[in-house]
């Protein structure tokens, strides 16, 4: 190593360090505003698709789709969510009938926090539909929350009346159980926990079945991600 | 003779002075996202991407920084090269991104990056100081790969997310959980140090016939 071999000998002033520091963030400053706005269009743009195609898939025969928020006592139809406020997505088929709600839900899993959405139909007090949208559960064990066809097809008839039981694989027998997965019973337990209790912070918000809010638009563009 | 010497300062950091096995830099991301070979790829790359930009500029910049402040200039270049990998990555692959998670911005925080602009990058040429982060940027990819494929074959029974065996295959699954981490880095550094044991062994066998010969 030949150190020092360009280092400057005399000491530089202080306007000169401060004035190096300065511009060398501003530079900085310059490249990740630069880089935030030209990636940002794209970001939300896939933050919306994806959205949009978990809701189709935890609907069946859903075609549009609208974010409700709870003000005031009703359920109104929002273009956008505000930030840290609960939302549900309205789901509607072709012609413009309302199917079923898509709700995001968050709770602890065995690693970190587990995002999904969950299809509803208040209907019949149905899960129609599950998707994970975020895990850090282990990698092949954990993660067959979303990997494991089987459980993830569990929820496509699941009677939530009066709560979601996740049963030893093999044993579910009323309409309400669903089999945890063997290996997998932490975090299959902490879906079925996280769907019971967001299922029980909407059931009083959420109007009568049959007098849902219409949809509005005819192709409304989906609100921000409800993470 | 010059290309002799990039192809020095770009084979060192492959090989004899790897990163990972020979000088255990960088040990956060090797052992955090090693869990599948695409994670280590992914995160190869863009560790690549930041030490190669970093080590250009610094390099580049090496007479107008004043040695004072010269930790921070550093930092403020990784930082930005770090967060440019992060949103692009974001913005491509939305679902690596989401598999690496926290360790993309950690990687201002790895120290073979740091280490190289203090080590190397501010006192060499420019096409030097490339080419020796190239070189050490592909042996911490190559490591990271090795380990990331290890545990991803014998945890999960595929690699890059393709079945390598039949249903009869039990994985075991410890290799993909931490410590499985820790076995096979274990593992692989006792065979590279046995390597250049042997190695040493084998150049002085050499130096005493070459010696009783003459």
């Amino acid at each position: 190593m030949t150190a020092g071999a360009n280092r400057e000998t005399v000491t530089p002033s202080s306007l000169r360090l401060v004035l190096t520091l300065a511009i060398a963030g501003l530079i900085s400053g310059i490249a990740i505003i630069g880089i935030y706005e030209s990636t940002l269009p794209t970001i939300t743009a896939n933050k919306a698709r994806e959205l949009r195609e978990a809701v189709f898939k935890v609907l069946p025969g859903v075609s549009q789709m609208q974010a409700l928020v709870y003000r005031d006592g009703e359920l109104v139809v929002v273009e956008e969510a505000k930030k840290d406020e609960p939302v549900v997505y309205g789901g509607y088929d072709d012609s413009r009938e309302f199917v079923g709600y898509a709700v995001p839900a968050a709770g602890p899993g065995f690693q970190d926090t587990i995002a999904i959405l969950y299809g509803y139909q208040p209907a019949q007090k149905l899960v129609v539909g599950m998707e994970v949208l975020e895990s850090r559960e282990t990698p092949g064990l954990g993660d067959k929350i979303y990997k494991d066809a089987e459980f993830v097809g569990g929820f496509s008839a699941l009677s939530i009346d009066p709560e979601i039981v996740a049963v030893k694989k093999g044993t579910s027998s009323n309409a309400n159980e669903i089999d945890a997965i063997t290996g997998a019973t932490i975090s299959s337990k902490a879906i079925v926990r996280i769907i019971n209790e967001t299922h029980t912070a909407w059931s009083g918000k959420l109007p009568a079945p049959g007098s849902e809010p219409s949809i509005k638009a005819s192709e409304p563009t989906s609100a921000e991600g409800g993470q | 003779m010059k290309n002799n010497q990039s192809y020095e300062e770009f084979i060192k950091g492959v090989w004899r002075d790897n990163p990972v096995f020979a000088q255990v830099l960088g040990m956060c991301p090797m052992l955090a996202v090693t869990n599948s070979a695409v994670n280590a790829v992914a995160m190869g790359m863009a560790t690549f991407f930041v030490l190669v930009g970093s080590s250009f500029l610094v390099s580049s910049f090496r007479n107008w920084i004043p040695k004072q402040v010269r930790i921070s200039c550093f930092i403020i270049i990784i930082a930005t090269f770090v967060t440019i990998a992060d949103y692009t990555l974001l913005a491509l692959v939305p679902k690596v991104h989401k598999e690496l998670g926290a360790f993309i911005p950690l990687i201002v925080a790895n120290c073979l990056i740091l280490g190289r602009q203090e080590a190397f990058a501010s006192r060499y040429p420019t096409r030097l100081a490339v080419m020796d982060a190239v070189g050490m940027a592909t042996g911490f990819l190559l490591a990271l790969f090795s380990l990331g494929a290890v545990r991803e074959i014998l945890g999960d029974g595929a690699l890059f997310g393709v079945k390598l065996f039949g249903a009869n295959f039990e994985p075991w699954v410890i290799m993909i959980l931490p410590p499985g981490g820790f076995l096979t880095l274990g593992v692989i550094l006792l065979f590279f140090n046995w390597f250049k044991f042997k190695k040493d062994e084998f150049l002085e066998d050499v130096a005493e016939a070459e010696r009783s010969g003459h």
